[in-house]
């Protein structure tokens, strides 16, 4: 008789550690832009908490509460950042060139806008795609 | 600055890209993929008129100078061989439609076809060393899943062998790239050459330049390439012929490369060795093309012939051993991959690789065995086919350089993949026909035009070198003299 798993504390732990890691991921992707961190440490971390909530849950259950196809997801991300390094030439500057500004936006107060970060989101997207998509095959490998 | 660089890299990548998103849409990918690589050859000749109008061109991405950016450079070698991949891969492309199957055709295959072509772009067209890396790293994950797409056995054997032979040259690669930054402190290729000529190759230099020519020398099938025949023997025909015609390519591009702009200091060592290595390879490669009777073992053996006979032109370091080279190489790319095609074909037609099982297939198909004698008579370099002015310009140059062993190595060669070649011709096409048209495993439907482009380009090279020949010789002067290329990359700035 194969024995039922138990797994309630790990249930548990995931439901709350699941919001600490994608907060915390957010937080890295924000502070890549002049402190340690970034688009990819940031799609990392993020991939880690939704590997993690592949492990505790099962594999139907994530995918009904997040629909998404993670391979299309990297190619979009790369696409982000391709066209972003369009975006420059646009304006006859070099390919992957960038700017920023400073902007007064409500709430925030005034506020650096860099092109830069629409490249971090596409880095960030290919790095959850492809982190989930190699982790997801080679579990759904039957051996 | 020219933005017109960047696009023979991103175009074919964009495009892969989207076809993961469109993944059903077969029809379109076709489509879309022969548009694509339309369009980068078009690109590309627009770029070959410019350097020819106003020397190399260079682009810096993001807008950071040379040294600390980095850029991509398009000298006239690279992009002949850029315009060169585009034709290649169009007319490979064009064959996948008949053949490939549409289980590959749903397993991403064109998305995989245009990464490699990316990666291969790359490669060509960067002027940074570590970058170099980078797109070798592209084009070698595009043809692992390539090689091994479709999941039989001996392909994930052969796929093994190439996948753990090419982890170890990356290795090496990173290694030598390691050694190259701690010494010179930069990985710019301009300003690599820059610093060495000025602090002089000492014995250090030369073991690294020892180090990559081992790298490349490897990727190139060099020497070192017992991987290779096992490995370009199990993909489907338009993948083998496309590794046969780009991949060994991009190798030996790199070393001319390295050993044109970096390590030209001390040719009595690096050259020499080589010279000594090519002549070893075209010996070793001809007595296995003589030695099999399977027409893809012949086949591939051929490419390892070509490599020897290219690097042989790059030893003897003259004016006009570089130029040989050149043609040598743009010829050997189209005849490669269409002595591939045709010989994918033959093996389709028959069901079987065994050249001893086939026979009188002239008779069905006559178009196809005067094509298959086409290139034959090219790859072995009868005039006045394309192979013929690489090889005479190569030998000419060898003896220049009184390498006389290595010249004569070079036509002992010739006679090798005379005798291989036409040990195809003869088996496959002469005698009885033993098998009529019912009985065809296939149909040669749908596969004629690619091969048809193909052979016209090299009748077309063979005889009308002077189209071609300004913008060759634009490029050897750049090869053999790295002032031209430093100055394009540095454009006036001043160099730390």
């Amino acid at each position: 008789m194969k024995l039922k798993p138990n797994d309630v504390i790990l249930n548990t732990v995931t439901k709350l550690a699941a919001v600490i890691i994608f907060t915390f991921s957010i937080d890295l992707f924000w502070a890549g832009h002049h402190f340690p961190g970034g688009g990819f440490i940031g799609g990392l971390t993020t991939a880690a908490g939704i590997v993690l909530l592949y492990l505790s849950f099962d594999i139907e259950r994530i995918e009904k509460n997040l629909p998404i196809d993670y391979k299309k997801m990297a190619a979009i991300g790369v696409l982000i950042a391709i066209f972003t390094g369009l975006a420059g030439m646009i304006y006859g500057d070099n390919f992957l060139e960038q700017t920023f500004g400073y902007f007064n936006i409500p709430i925030f107060g005034e506020t650096e806008l860099a092109t830069a970060v629409l490249f971090d989101v596409g880095v960030a997207l290919a790095v959850i795609g492809t982190a989930v998509t190699i982790i997801t095959s080679i579990s759904e490998d039957e051996l | 600055m020219n933005n017109l660089l960047i696009w023979p890299v991103i175009l074919p990548l964009i495009t892969a890209l989207i076809f993961v998103l469109l993944r059903n849409h077969i029809r379109v990918q076709r489509l879309l993929s022969v548009i694509v690589l339309a369009v980068v050859a078009g690109i590309t000749i627009i770029i070959m008129n410019q350097i020819s109008n106003d020397g190399i061109q260079t682009l810096q991405l993001g807008g950071w100078q040379a040294p600390f950016g980095i850029g991509l450079v398009a000298d006239m070698f690279s992009i002949l061989l850029v315009l060169t991949t585009s034709i290649v891969a169009f007319c490979c492309v064009m064959f996948s439609f008949k053949t490939i199957g549409k289980e590959r055709e749903n397993h991403y295959y064109y998305s995989l076809f245009l990464l490699l072509i990316t990666g291969v772009n790359g490669s060509f067209l960067t002027g940074d060393l570590f970058n170099l890396y980078v797109f070798f790293e592209v084009l070698l994950l595009a043809s692992y899943v390539l090689i091994s797409l479709g999941g039989k056995k001996k392909q994930l054997r052969e796929t093994m062998k190439y996948v753990i032979i090419n982890i170890l040259s990356s290795a090496f690669f990173l290694i030598g790239i390691a050694y190259m930054y701690s010494s010179t402190g930069t990985l710019n290729l301009a300003h690599i050459s820059v610093r060495i000529a000025e602090a002089g190759q000492d014995g250090f230099m030369t073991t690294v330049a020892i180090l990559f020519l081992l790298v490349f020398g490897i990727k190139a099938g060099l020497f070192l390439f017992y991987w290779l025949p096992g490995s370009y023997s199990v993909p489907p025909t338009p993948v083998s012929a496309l590794f046969a015609a780009l991949l060994t390519k991009v190798g030996i591009y790199a070393i001319i490369r390295m050993f044109t702009l970096i390590f030209y200091h001390e040719p009595q060592i690096t050259h020499l060795m080589i010279g000594i290595l090519a002549a070893l390879t075209m010996l070793l490669g001809g007595i296995g093309a003589v030695g099999y009777w399977d027409i893809n073992k012949i086949l591939t053996y051929n490419v390892i012939i070509g490599a020897g006979f290219i690097l042989a032109g790059l030893a003897a370091f003259t004016d006009a051993g570089t130029l040989g080279s050149i043609y040598y190489l743009i010829h050997d790319m189209i005849v490669k991959a269409l002595i591939f095609l045709i010989g994918g074909v033959i093996v389709y037609l028959t069901g079987t690789t065994n050249l001893k099982e086939m026979s009188g297939l002239i008779r069905n198909h006559p178009a196809l065995g005067w094509m298959f004698f086409i290139a034959a008579l090219s790859l072995i370099g009868i005039p006045p086919l394309s192979g013929f002015i690489g090889k005479i310009f190569i030998t000419r140059g060898a003896f220049e350089a009184e390498f006389y062993w290595l010249g004569a190595i070079g036509l002992l060669s010739s006679l090798m993949i005379l005798y291989s070649v036409m040990k195809i011709f003869m088996n496959a096409f002469w005698g009885e026909t033993i098998i009529s048209e019912e009985d065809e495993k296939g149909t040669t439907r749908g596969v004629m035009l690619p091969i048809a482009v193909l052979t016209a380009l090299t009748v077309l090279l063979g005889i009308g070198p002077e189209m071609i020949n300004s913008y060759i010789e634009i490029a050897v002067e750049a090869l053999m003299d790295p002032s031209i290329y430093i100055d394009a990359v540095f454009a006036g700035n001043d160099i730390p």
